[in-house]
C-alpha cells in the first residue's frame, strides 16, 4: 500500500445497537473539521438490535460524494465483520479488532495486517463497556495517522457539560487504544493522507440541508408521518422551525399530512410535507387535488427501495415515474431532482419559489443516499445571497377593493396560466378551490368548454418553468455520454473524471428535473454522443423511458441499473463504460 | 356588519327540494350573521358529497377537498392563519367512513376550529348506499338483506376521544340550530356538532317525521348540565344518540395553538422568511 494516497477509506462493522453510527459520526465530524473531506454511509436494517451492521466513512483532500468498493482500514467488533467485510480491503490493508473476540485473518489474505487492540478490556478500565467505541477512534486515529489531539478537542467540547470525569474517561479510552494501537503495529502506520486544508466545512446529510433551505425559503408550517428516509427532514424542521415562528405536526398519516400542507397552502403559508414511496402513494390523490385547485405545495420523496415495503433502508431511484405520472387524471406538477447536498439546499428554496409561481405542487426529488448520508460542504458553496422569495402572481387588496364584491376571478384564464390568487382574510377575495372541475370563480362547473379551457390553462402553465433541466460536466464534446440523477452524481463525476484520464471522452449529463421534462435541453446536451449509457438505481430504467419517450437521444441509449440496494460506485460505472457495445447483450442482470 | 346577502352566493343549489341541507346552509349564514363574522374570514372547509357542495353557496373562503379529509385540511388552514374562523363539513360517509381516521386525532388535538358533519344515515350522491351511521337492519342498495353493521355513534366517540364542545342540532329545528353553530364556533377549542339532515330521496327509514317523533330536545330539559362527560356518556348510550343541544362543553383545557412550542400571534401566513443571520445560524449547528 502506498505510504500516501489523496483518499483514505474506514469502516467499523458489529452489531446493530452497538454504537456503530455514532463511532462512524465522530470519525466524519473530527475529520471534517480538521479540514479533510468527508463522505460518511452505513448499511442497516430495518430493526433496532442485532444484525450486522457497518458505517464507511471515505476521507480525502478533495470533494467526495460517494460510496467506494475500496478500503484501508476495518474496525471489527466481531469475527462476523471480518468474514463479512474483508474482500473491500486493498491489498496490504489494516485490520484493527477487539481482542476480546480472538480475530482471526480471513483465508487466502495473508497480504492483510491484524492489529489485535482489547477494546472491551480498555472500554471496561475506563468506566464501562460504552467507551468501546472510543477505544475503538482511538485505534482509528493510530491507524489512519490522524492526531489524536483532534479526537481528544472533539470529546471535550461533546462531553464538557457531562462533568470533567466523563470527559477524562473518554479521554482514557481514547489515549490508551492509541498507545496499544502502536504497540500492536510495532511503530507508525503505513498510511497517510495529504495534510488537510484546516477550511471550516460543514457536515450534514441532505435531508438536513434540504430542512434548512426549506426554512430559509420561509416554510413554516410541515406536516408529515415517520419514515425512513424521510423522518430526519421533520426532525431536523422540529428544532428550527418553532424558532422562527412556525409549526411541525407529526400527522397521523400521509393523506392528512398532504392535505394539512394543501390547507396551510391555501391560507398563504409556505408549506411542506416529506415522505418516501409508501406515503407517497397515499398522497397521489391530495397532489392531484393541490394540481386541479391549483395550490403551492412542496413535497420531498426521499426515495427508497420499492414496491410496498420494499428494503426500507436501501437506496433506490424507483419513484421517478410515479412523480412525474402518478395518480389519476392528469396533474402538472414540477418535479426537481438535486443531486448534491448543496443543491438539496438550494432546490428546496428553488421548490417553494416554483410552487408559488406556478400554483402547483412542487416535488423534490430524493432518494435515500442523498438524503441520509453525510456529506462535507463548503459554506460558500450554500449560497444565501442567492435566497429570494417570489411568492408569484398575488392579488393586491387595493386591486380586490377596485373590483369590489364579486369582482374577483381567482381562476381567470391567462395567456400564461397563471392567475393572480388571493389568500383567505383579503375582503373580496373569497373564492371555491376545489378539485371538482371549476369555472374561472372557482365554482363547480361541467360545461365542456370550460373543461378545455382550464385543463389547457393549468397544462400550460409548466411551459415557462426555468428550473436548469441537466447540468453538463466534464467533456462536453465526449462521444460517450453518460446521464444519470439524484445520488448517483458523486460516482458519475468520478468516473467520468477517470474515464476522460484514461483517454475516453466522456460528458456527465446529470438530469435536475424530470417534469416538465426538459427535452430541447437534454437534446442539446447529447448532441454528438454517439453513446449514452443511462445510469439509475432501478429495474426497469425509468429515466430511459422518459428519454425514449421525449425521443432524445433515440437508438443511442443504454443502460446502466443497479437495484441490489447497495450505492453505486466510480468502479462500476467505468466498469459498465469500458464494456462498450458489449454491455447491451452482456448476461449481468443489471445491464440492459 | 355582514348580512345575510352578504354570505350568500348567485349559484342555485344543486341539492334535492327538501334536502336537509337546506336548513344547515340556511343556520350557518344566520349564525355568521349574528356572530357579526365577515366573509373574508370565514375560511370553509367542505368534504365530498352532497353536503359538500356547500361552499358553492357561501360567500366566504371555501376549500373544497378530497373525500374524508376535511379535518385535516382545516386544521392547515388554522395554523397557517390563526386569524381565520375555520369550520370544516362533511357529510356522514366522508366523516365517518372514509375520513374516520382524522375524527379522533383532530378531536385529541383539539384544534381552534368547528367540525359539522351533516348525517343523513346514508349516501345520497352515490343514490343510496349503506353509511356508517346508517342503522342495522336498513335495506338500501348496497345492504339488500339489511344492514349487519352496528351504525358508528359519531358523538360518543367524540365525547370518549376527550372532545372538549360536543353538540347535535337538526335541520328542521333551525332556532336551536343557529344556536349551536354559534355556540360551536365561539367555543376556543375544536367543537363538534352532528346535524341530523334527512334524505329525501334514498332514505325511506329515517325520514323527518321518524327524526321528529324519536328525537328528543335537551332544551326541553333544563336538568341536563353540559359539563360531565360521564353524564354526557351516560345520556348518548341510553337515548342512542337521537338527542339534540349541548352534550358537552369543557372549556378548561387549552387549545392545540396555545400549546405549539414558539407559536405567534401573527398569523404564520403574514409572517416574513426568516433573516439571513437566523439562517446562517441554523447551519452553523453543523459546523
Amino acid at each position: 500500500m502506498s505510504a500516501t494516497t489523496r483518499e483514505l477509506s474506514w469502516k467499523i462493522g458489529g452489531e446493530q445497537g452497538e454504537g456503530i453510527d455514532s463511532c462512524g459520526d465522530i470519525l466524519a465530524t473530527v475529520a471534517c473539521r480538521m479540514g479533510y473531506h468527508v463522505y460518511g454511509y452505513k448499511w442497516f436494517s430495518s430493526r433496532i438490535k442485532g444484525g450486522h451492521t457497518h458505517y464507511k466513512v471515505r476521507l480525502a483532500d478533495r470533494p467526495v460524494r460517494s460510496a467506494t468498493g475500496d478500503l484501508h482500514v476495518l474496525v471489527a467488533l466481531d469475527q462476523d465483520t471480518i468474514r463479512i467485510e474483508a474482500h473491500e480491503l486493498v491489498p496490504g490493508g489494516l485490520i484493527v479488532a477487539d481482542a476480546q473476540f480472538s480475530p482471526k485473518l480471513p483465508e487466502g489474505r495473508d497480504d492483510l495486517r491484524l492489529v489485535e487492540v482489547g477494546f472491551t478490556q480498555i472500554a471496561k478500565a475506563a468506566g464501562g463497556i460504552l467507551y468501546r467505541n472510543m477505544a475503538a477512534l482511538g485505534a482509528t486515529a493510530a491507524l489512519l495517522n490522524l492526531p489524536l489531539a483532534a479526537f481528544e478537542d472533539y470529546v471535550a467540547k461533546k462531553f464538557g457539560r457531562k462533568g470533567e470525569a466523563v470527559v477524562a474517561q473518554n479521554r482514557q479510552a481514547l489515549t490508551e487504544a492509541h498507545a496499544a494501537a502502536l504497540s500492536a503495529l510495532g511503530g507508525p502506520s503505513p498510511l497517510h493522507l495529504p495534510p488537510a486544508d484546516g477550511r471550516g466545512r460543514l457536515l450534514l446529510t441532505g435531508n438536513e440541508a434540504l430542512a434548512i433551505g426549506a426554512a430559509a425559503a420561509g416554510c413554516r408550517v410541515f406536516a408529515g408521518y415517520p419514515i425512513t428516509p424521510a423522518s430526519s427532514v421533520m426532525e431536523t424542521l422540529v428544532d428550527l422551525l418553532p424558532k422562527v415562528g412556525g409549526v411541525v405536526v407529526q400527522a397521523e398519516d400521509e393523506i392528512a399530512s398532504i392535505t394539512m400542507v394543501a390547507g396551510a397552502a391555501y391560507a398563504g403559508a409556505r408549506a411542506m410535507t416529506a415522505t418516501s414511496g409508501p406515503g407517497l402513494s397515499l398522497m397521489q390523490e391530495g397532489l392531484g387535488l393541490a394540481s386541479t385547485a391549483e395550490l403551492p405545495l412542496v413535497l420531498v420523496d426521499c426515495q427508497r427501495s420499492g414496491p410496498s415495503t420494499g428494503m426500507p433502508t436501501k437506496n433506490e431511484q424507483s419513484d421517478i415515474l410515479a412523480l412525474v405520472y402518478g395518480g389519476h387524471g392528469e396533474a402538472p406538477r414540477i418535479v426537481l431532482c438535486p443531486a448534491t447536498h448543496e443543491q438539496a439546499f438550494s432546490d428546496a428554496v428553488a421548490a417553494f419559489n416554483l410552487a408559488d409561481r406556478f400554483q402547483c405542487p412542487v416535488i423534490i426529488a430524493s432518494d435515500l443516499a442523498l438524503a441520509e448520508w453525510k456529506a462535507t460542504v463548503d459554506p460558500d458553496d450554500i449560497d444565501l445571497d442567492a435566497v429570494r422569495v417570489d411568492r408569484g402572481a398575488l392579488v393586491s387588496q387595493d386591486e380586490l377593493d377596485a373590483l369590489g364584491p364579486g369582482g374577483f376571478h381567482r381562476y381567470e384564464v391567462t395567456t400564461t396560466g397563471v392567475s393572480p390568487r388571493s389568500v383567505p382574510g383579503m375582503a373580496h377575495g373569497q373564492y371555491l378551490a376545489t378539485g371538482t372541475e371549476h369555472n374561472r370563480f372557482g365554482k363547480v362547473s361541467e360545461d365542456p368548454t370550460n373543461r378545455v379551457n382550464m385543463m389547457t390553462k393549468r397544462l400550460r402553465k409548466l411551459g415557462a418553468v426555468d428550473f436548469p433541466g441537466a447540468s453538463v460536466e466534464g467533456d462536453p464534446t465526449g462521444t460517450l455520454a453518460l446521464v444519470a440523477f439524484g445520488s448517483t452524481y458523486g460516482a458519475v463525476r468520478e468516473a467520468a473524471e477517470a474515464l476522460n484520464a484514461r483517454g475516453i471522452g466522456t460528458r456527465h449529463v446529470h438530469v435536475r428535473r424530470v417534469a416538465p421534462f426538459p427535452t430541447a435541453e437534454l437534446e442539446h446536451a447529447l448532441a454528438g454522443a454517439e453513446r449514452v449509457l443511462v445510469i439509475e438505481h432501478n429495474a426497469t430504467g425509468q429515466l430511459r423511458a422518459l428519454l425514449q419517450q421525449a425521443g432524445v437521444a433515440d437508438g443511442r441509449l443504454s443502460s446502466l441499473l443497479k437495484f441490489d440496494g447497495t450505492l453505486l460506485t466510480p468502479d462500476e460505472v467505468v466498469a459498465t463504460a469500458t464494456l462498450g457495445a458489449a454491455a447491451e447483450t452482456a448476461p449481468q442482470e443489471a445491464i440492459r | 356588519m355582514a348580512t345575510l346577502a352578504d354570505f350568500k352566493t348567485d349559484e342555485k343549489a344543486w341539492w334535492c327540494a327538501g334536502c336537509g341541507d337546506f336548513g344547515v346552509l340556511a343556520a350557518l349564514q344566520r349564525a355568521f350573521v349574528n356572530l357579526d363574522m365577515q366573509p373574508q374570514n370565514v375560511a370553509l372547509v367542505a368534504g365530498i358529497g352532497c353536503s359538500g357542495k356547500i361552499g358553492n353557496y357561501i360567500n366566504s373562503y371555501n376549500l373544497h377537498v378530497v373525500h374524508g379529509r376535511t379535518l385535516p385540511t382545516a386544521m392547515g388552514v388554522k395554523l397557517a392563519n390563526r386569524d381565520l374562523n375555520v369550520i370544516a363539513v362533511g357529510g356522514d360517509g366522508d366523516g365517518f367512513a372514509i375520513g374516520m381516521g382524522h375524527f379522533n386525532h383532530a378531536v385529541r388535538r383539539n384544534v381552534d376550529m368547528t367540525y359539522i358533519v351533516m348525517d343523513n344515515h346514508i349516501y345520497g350522491l352515490t343514490k343510496g348506499q349503506n353509511s356508517p351511521t346508517s342503522d342495522r337492519g336498513a335495506k338500501v342498495k348496497s345492504t339488500p338483506w339489511g344492514s349487519i353493521e352496528r351504525p358508528v355513534r359519531p358523538l360518543s366517540l367524540a365525547i370518549t376521544g376527550g372532545a372538549t364542545f360536543v353538540a347535535q342540532g337538526f335541520s328542521s329545528w333551525q332556532p336551536q340550530l343557529v344556536k349551536l353553530i354559534e355556540q360551536a364556533i365561539a367555543h376556543r377549542g375544536f367543537s363538534f356538532l352532528n346535524v341530523i339532515s334527512p334524505c329525501v330521496t334514498f332514505n325511506k327509514l329515517n325520514t323527518y317525521d321518524w327524526y321528529k317523533q324519536n328525537l328528543r330536545n335537551l332544551d326541553d330539559d333544563p336538568a341536563y348540565v353540559a359539563d360531565d362527560r360521564a353524564r354526557a356518556f351516560d345520556l348518548l348510550t341510553r337515548t342512542d344518540e337521537m338527542v339534540t343541544g349541548v352534550l358537552l362543553r369543557d372549556d378548561s383545557l387549552p387549545a392545540y395553538d396555545e400549546l405549539v412550542p414558539g407559536f405567534q400571534d401573527v398569523p404564520i401566513a403574514h409572517q416574513a422568511p426568516p433573516s439571513r443571520a437566523e439562517v446562517e445560524a441554523m447551519l452553523a449547528r453543523f459546523r
